[in-house]
């Protein structure tokens, strides 16, 4: 299991240090400058990571290190290394899973991971490691459970029962939700935020596709309301289609797709998924997600690019690019941005464009060309002339793909919500009396077309 | 709160520090333990504050409580005397109401590694196990593992084990899925104790758990599962049916360690089973799944795949597009989806693949447009109908002069001539052109191996070769024995014009290097020209056996030992625990169990060694008195041949699988100081031993360089060779390495003793290999308790040499080329 958990700052520095077991001391030649500390084992596992890892001259080539039968794991959250030390073969998965944990509830606590907010909170810091990891097993994490008891104020007004109420949660069967939570409107918030992936081909052929789905939930409910979300699943529908019900003809019309693949919050009933495909679960308070999702097959491309690049000598490139919208015209996709790569020795650029505003940004390479907003099943263009200096360099210029980042109001996969029902058997209110809203966002991910 | 001035501090301040610790002020007191704690983090030596942070500890404040724990952790070690104070605080905390503050006590006890306050752990921790609080007894059951840590006997003297098996019933999930975590360290460092105990029942009960508690607990629960061998085909479903739900998990370590159980299962499903079929339908969507994770997990997903798809291509073989590389993916992922887009690659998809691949040499860091390279060339091997095609674009990319990416495409074309031999001579002239952009080793020999094998084609070639030679003494080992081989091949088709380039070669070799591969290759070529240059013909240019795409795979035991392992580091480094895990933890061997009805009965515990190989215990002493005399047998006589045949070399594991035993580490270690690695194919190894001479050489010659093999010096970790237990507490961990061209033995000595050790010394017994120490052995004296050292001995290979029948493995690998 986990041995340690070092946080480093960018120059290498340690911020956070907990060791959860003695082996992780390492016998190596290096030399830390004349202190000798009590601990010397330990101060060289800490050193060969800044050494062998942070201070590395060149890039990163692997998450997982492993430095005299020493095996360093770690991830950084912009300037701030976390990496989790071990000598045993643990689960790999299981402790970036962790880390990932681990700056989630950092995050929750005291907002964006930075030098100063670890600093500023190093008391709580080791108070949550404390709890969620002992003797480099990862306990409860959830942030929900955890706020019930790591304050920072002291827990001394605490009665018997509060006491308990905390402990039956941490390590209860539901250690996402406590009881007793009561809100005078019961509303929820349910967005469908997809992430469409593509990588095209210069010549327009589809080369790989995907929308990477999530169903963020966000639920102000009182007591322990227990849920069941409902969407437009291939396999549901077609199952309920077989039924022959006559009023689930119309139904069985409506357009259904087809999920590759879904993972869950632990809060939902996983085997009754198997064997249902039911989506049932008692939410966690506040906001959260409830499911991810993959889908490869009848994807609505929201744009495609057409580039058009043609070397005119040796100084010169001249470069043409067109996008289209592919959806209703009634809706408007917005925050586009085309972003056109450019050679290392570009002198000079020329551009006109159609729509929007472009410029030559020098510093990224590449030519950004940004419109506030489209409509559906419409088309713009941008050329470019491209000056190049003379250069010796042998090596051809890379042609990276040209992306795209847009926001559409739409699920790129189809995807549609048919309902999210609410029963909670104990208090007064019913199904109807929630309010619920649902909303569609779709995002470009990695969306490229190779020119 | 601004806690940045904690960090801010000076040395020197100790004293203010004390006096603030002692303060009647509360908020005071807090506020200077913080201080110390911050010192403590940044690896100031705060020990001195012992007793006064001790002081601290009676409070009903339980942030301070947590802060002087924490110290305590830290630093009782170094204290254990004053360490003592605080036993009773913690006695008493265990004993409080409050479940929080009773599970902080024995939560903190348990990481105070001092004996003394072992003992007095054992009652609060009994008392704490059946708390009526889950909360508690969840933290009591990794207590006891921690217990175990420090005092294993005392655990078992105390019943502690009993107690924590009880657990496994204990109705609250998290308290099961500690107790299963706890269980499984421990059994661990017990290989045959039998301590899960895992039967029907006791399954039964984790799968009902596995429902309920946290993700974490599932990932312990599961991993438990996947060391149970299910009695039957029809229990093996059934746990599959309950654990596939699991593959819809968030947690992308939950499924990982879900597919472990599955892949393991499976198995021992008869494979006309629907289930069979619809269980490897069912484990391709959540795979997939998993590269849409963070880039470190799909890291780890990645390498597991790539076991996956070697122990069972059906599953992944249409989804190569999901393996296609992007442009902003971190390097290890690029490297990653590279591996498995060529394990996938088939007459099907090749088209595509090969597009994405070309598309890849065109990229900017280096190591990954030579991996993309090198891909095309495996591409060619592994699809017949491709290699036309690959040919072709090999040869675009050489058009681009890229000098890396030149040298890398030869070093595969050189592979494709292996494979098609007669085939593609056409391209030789283009690569003839570029010989002079040459400045890798591997390039350098790879090119010399091609105009050695196609000389009665290439006009020039004895020109093209004497080129090489006016640098001879300057050429790595690999160039230098690749350019002996292809002139003697040179002279044997062209005799009439090479006979002054064949003797200056042999000359270079045998006399003026010193380096003895080259010489004793030298030596035999030599001789088999002057006494029979048929037979010498015979043996040089025999026929070579076809290189085949599975060169590149990892070894059936060993991936199966892996597939047990899915998840957890031995499948992201691709080797078995006991590689990298040191004492008696990664020592058991894991493996798959047998399908049913194959007659291989499943009683088999899943801790068989599947090594084999000599795992006697090797030793390489300094002679300390008699006593260490008897220990000082270093046998480095090769392993009989009883033992099953060592594993075939793979591109992962380089010389690795052979580390088996102390003495293959050294075969391993001098395999690379010749320069070259094991490519060779079963067939030289072991099981051959008795094949005629000229048959066996013939095998031998020009197999260097297959595909993908492991660049650089390899050196293998250090494993312990001498435990303290045996020799009077003096432990010797090494490893033999080559650094800037000596063989050193490279050791740490550690006194594990109570007195102080002097006077050492080093003796050899005679080896196969001729080592000797180069020097004498120099240990720092006095060599003091709990001290410990390194130490470099450089060797030679100029010791005697044990005499052997003429061809045994080892010296085989003398005339490799």
């Amino acid at each position: 299991m986990i041995g340690g958990l070092f946080i480093y700052n960018h120059k290498g520095e340690v911020l956070i240090s907990r060791v959860y077991r003695d082996d992780i001391g390492l016998k190596l030649d290096i030399q830390i400058g004349g202190v000798q500390s009590k601990a010397p084992g330990l101060r060289n596992a800490v050193d060969a990571f800044r050494v062998n890892v942070i201070h590395a001259r060149q890039q990163v080539r692997s998450p997982v290190t492993n430095i005299a039968r020493t095996s360093f794991f770690h991830v950084k959250r912009s300037n701030i290394w976390l990496a989790a030390v071990t000598k045993q073969n643990v689960n790999a998965a299981m402790v970036f899973e962790f880390l990932y944990k681990m700056c989630d509830v950092m995050t929750a606590y005291f907002g964006k991971i930075s030098e100063e907010n670890i600093k500023n909170n190093f008391v709580l810091i080791y108070e949550l490691l404390d709890e969620i990891l002992d003797f480099g097993y990862p306990q409860n994490s959830e942030t929900g459970a955890l706020k019930t008891f790591i304050t920072q104020q002291g827990i001394k007004g605490q009665t018997k029962e509060e006491q308990s109420q905390i402990t039956s949660q941490v390590t209860g069967q539901i250690g996402w939700r406590r009881e007793g939570i009561k809100y005078r409107r019961n509303e929820l918030f349910l967005d469908v935020l997809e992430s469409v992936n593509l990588l095209m081909s210069p010549q327009g052929q589809v080369l790989s596709a995907h929308v990477s789905g999530r169903v963020v939930m966000k639920s102000y409910l009182s007591g322990m309301p227990e849920c069941k979300f409902g969407m437009n699943d291939k396999i549901v529908i077609d199952k309920q289609g077989k039924g022959g019900a006559s009023d689930d003809a119309g139904k069985s019309g409506k357009q259904s797709i087809a999920i590759d693949d879904c993972t869950f919050h632990q809060c939902v009933r996983l085997s009754k998924f198997d064997s249902e495909r039911s989506i049932s679960f008692i939410p966690p308070d506040g906001e959260y997600e409830l499911m991810r999702y993959r889908t490869t097959k009848d994807i609505i491309l929201p744009f495609r690019v057409i580039p058009l690049v043609r070397e005119v000598g040796r100084t010169k490139l001249e470069v043409k690019v067109v996008i289209k919208s592919n959806f209703k015209p009634s809706l408007l996709a917005q925050k586009i941005e085309v972003r056109i790569p450019t050679p290392l020795n570009t002198s000079g650029v020329q551009v006109i464009c159609m729509k929007g505003k472009a410029k030559y940004k020098a510093s990224e390479n590449a030519i950004v060309w940004k419109i506030k907003r489209m409509a559906g099943m419409k088309e713009s263009q941008i050329s470019a002339e491209i000056e190049l200096l003379p250069t010796n360099d042998k090596k051809k210029w890379a042609r990276p793909p040209i992306s795209m980042n847009f926001e559409v109001p739409f699920a790129p996969s189809g995807l549609k919500v048919r309902y999210l029902k609410v029963f909670e058997s104990k208090l007064n209110y019913s199904d109807h009396d929630v309010i619920k809203w649902v909303r569609y966002i779709g995002r470009s991910g990695i969306y490229e077309t190779r020119c | 709160i601004h806690n940045l001035k904690y960090f801010k501090r000076t040395c020197g301040e100790i004293f203010e520090l004390k006096a603030e610790l002692n303060s009647d002020k509360k908020e005071k007191k807090k506020e200077a333990v913080k201080k110390v704690i911050a010192s403590m983090t940044v690896g100031k030596d705060v020990s001195a504050l012992f007793p006064d942070v001790v002081n601290c500890m009676q409070t009903d404040n339980l942030e301070l409580k947590k802060l002087v724990y924490l110290y305590l952790m830290n630093y009782a070690k170094s204290q254990p005397d004053m360490a003592i104070m605080a036993v009773n605080t913690f006695v008493k905390d265990c004993e409080d109401p409050n479940p929080l503050i009773r599970a902080l006590a024995v939560r903190t006890m348990g990481c105070i590694r001092v004996d003394k306050i072992t003992e007095y752990l054992c009652e609060p921790l009994r008392k704490c196990l059946k708390d009526e609080d889950p909360y508690v007894r969840k933290t009591a059951a990794v207590c006891v593992a921690k217990l175990h840590d420090i005092n294993a006997q005392l655990v078992e003297d105390q019943g502690f084990l009993d107690t924590l098996k009880d657990l496994i019933s204990d109705s609250n999930p998290m308290v099961v899925a500690n107790a299963v975590a706890a269980l499984s360290e421990i059994a661990e460092s017990h290989p045959n104790s039998n301590l899960l105990d895992l039967n029907p029942q006791s399954i039964n009960k984790l799968l009902t758990a596995l429902n309920e508690c946290t993700e974490w607990g599932q990932i312990f629960i599961l991993d438990c599962l996947a060391n149970y061998t299910p009695r039957d085909d029809r229990e093996s479903q059934s746990i599959c049916e309950r654990v596939t739900p699991r593959l819809s998990h968030a947690n992308s370590a939950v499924v990982l360690s879900a597919v472990k159980v599955l892949m393991k299962f499976m198995e021992m499903l008869p494979k006309d089973l629907d289930y069979y079929g619809t269980l490897l339908k069912k484990l391709a969507p959540p795979l997939v799944t998993l590269l849409s994770a963070e880039p470190e997990l799909q890291y780890v997903a990645l390498r597991n795949i790539n076991l996956i798809v070697q122990k069972r291509p059906e599953i992944l073989k249409h989804e190569m597009k999901v393996f296609f590389v992007k442009y902003n993916d971190p390097i290890y992922v690029k490297l990653e989806k590279l591996d498995i887009m060529i394990r996938l690659a088939s007459q099907a998809n090749i088209a595509q693949v090969l597009a994405e691949l070309k598309e890849y040499a065109t990229e900017v860091d280096v190591d990954f447009v030579r991996k993309a390279v090198r891909a095309i060339g495996r591409c060619a091997i592994k699809v017949e109908q491709s290699a036309e095609r690959c040919v072709s674009t090999l040869l675009d990319l050489i058009q681009t002069k890229v000098n890396y990416v030149v040298q890398e495409a030869i070093v595969v074309i050189k592979d494709i001539f292996r494979k098609y031999p007669n085939k593609y001579e056409s391209v030789i002239a283009t690569l003839c052109e570029n010989l002079d952009s040459l400045d890798e080793p591997e390039a350098r020999a790879a090119m010399i191996w091609i105009v050695g094998e196609y000389a009665e084609r290439i006009d020039n070639a004895d020109e093209l070769l004497e080129s090489f030679l006016e640098g001879f003494h300057d050429e790595s080992t690999q160039v230098q024995l690749q350019l002996l081989t292809a002139i003697v091949k040179l002279f044997l088709k062209k005799p009439t014009e090479t006979q002054e380039l064949v003797q200056q070669v042999l000359s270079l070799a045998t006399q003026d290097s010193d380096n003895p591969d080259l010489r004793d290759r030298g030596y035999i070529y030599w001789r088999l020209l002057s006494t029979d240059p048929v037979a010498a013909k015979e043996v040089v240019l025999a026929e070579k056996p076809l290189i085949s795409e599975e060169t590149d795979l990892i070894e059936p035991t060993l991936l199966e030992e892996l597939i047990c392992h899915i998840g957890t580091l031995a499948s992201v480094y691709h080797k078995p625990p006991s590689a990298f895990v040191e004492g008696s933890r990664g020592v058991q061997h894991k493996r798959l169990p047998a399908r049913a009805g194959s007659g291989e009965s499943a009683e088999s515990p899943d801790t068989v060694s599947t090594g084999g190989v000599s795992e006697a215990p090797p030793a390489v002493i300094p002679s300390q008195g008699d006593l260490l005399g008897d220990l000082l047998n270093l046998d480095l006589t090769p392993p009989t041949t009883t033992g099953p045949p060592p594993p075939t070399s793979s591109m992962q594991m380089g010389a690795m699988d052979l580390l088996g035993g102390g003495l293959d580490s050294l075969v391993g270690v001098l395999s690379n100081t010749m320069g070259a690695s094991f490519g060779a194919p079963p067939a030289v190894m072991p099981g051959s031993f008795n094949a005629p001479v000229s048959g066996g050489l013939s095998d031998l010659f020009d197999l260097g360089g297959g595909v993908g093999m492991p660049m650089g010096a390899y050196v293998p970790p250090k494993t312990v060779w001498l435990p303290a237990m045996k020799a009077k507490g003096l432990e010797i961990s090494g490893t033999f390495a080559r650094r800037s061209g000596v063989v050193q033995m490279e050791m740490t000595l550690t006194n594990k003793a109570m007195s102080v050790m002097g006077d050492f010394a080093i003796q050899f017994n005679r080896n196969s290999f001729g080592l000797a120490p180069a020097g004498p052995l120099q240990v720092l004296t006095p060599f003091t308790p709990n001290q410990s050292i390194e130490v470099t001995l450089p060797l030679n290979t100029v010791g005697p040499v044990m005499k052997m029948e003429p061809l045994n493995n080892l010296q085989v690998f003398y005339f490799r080329y």
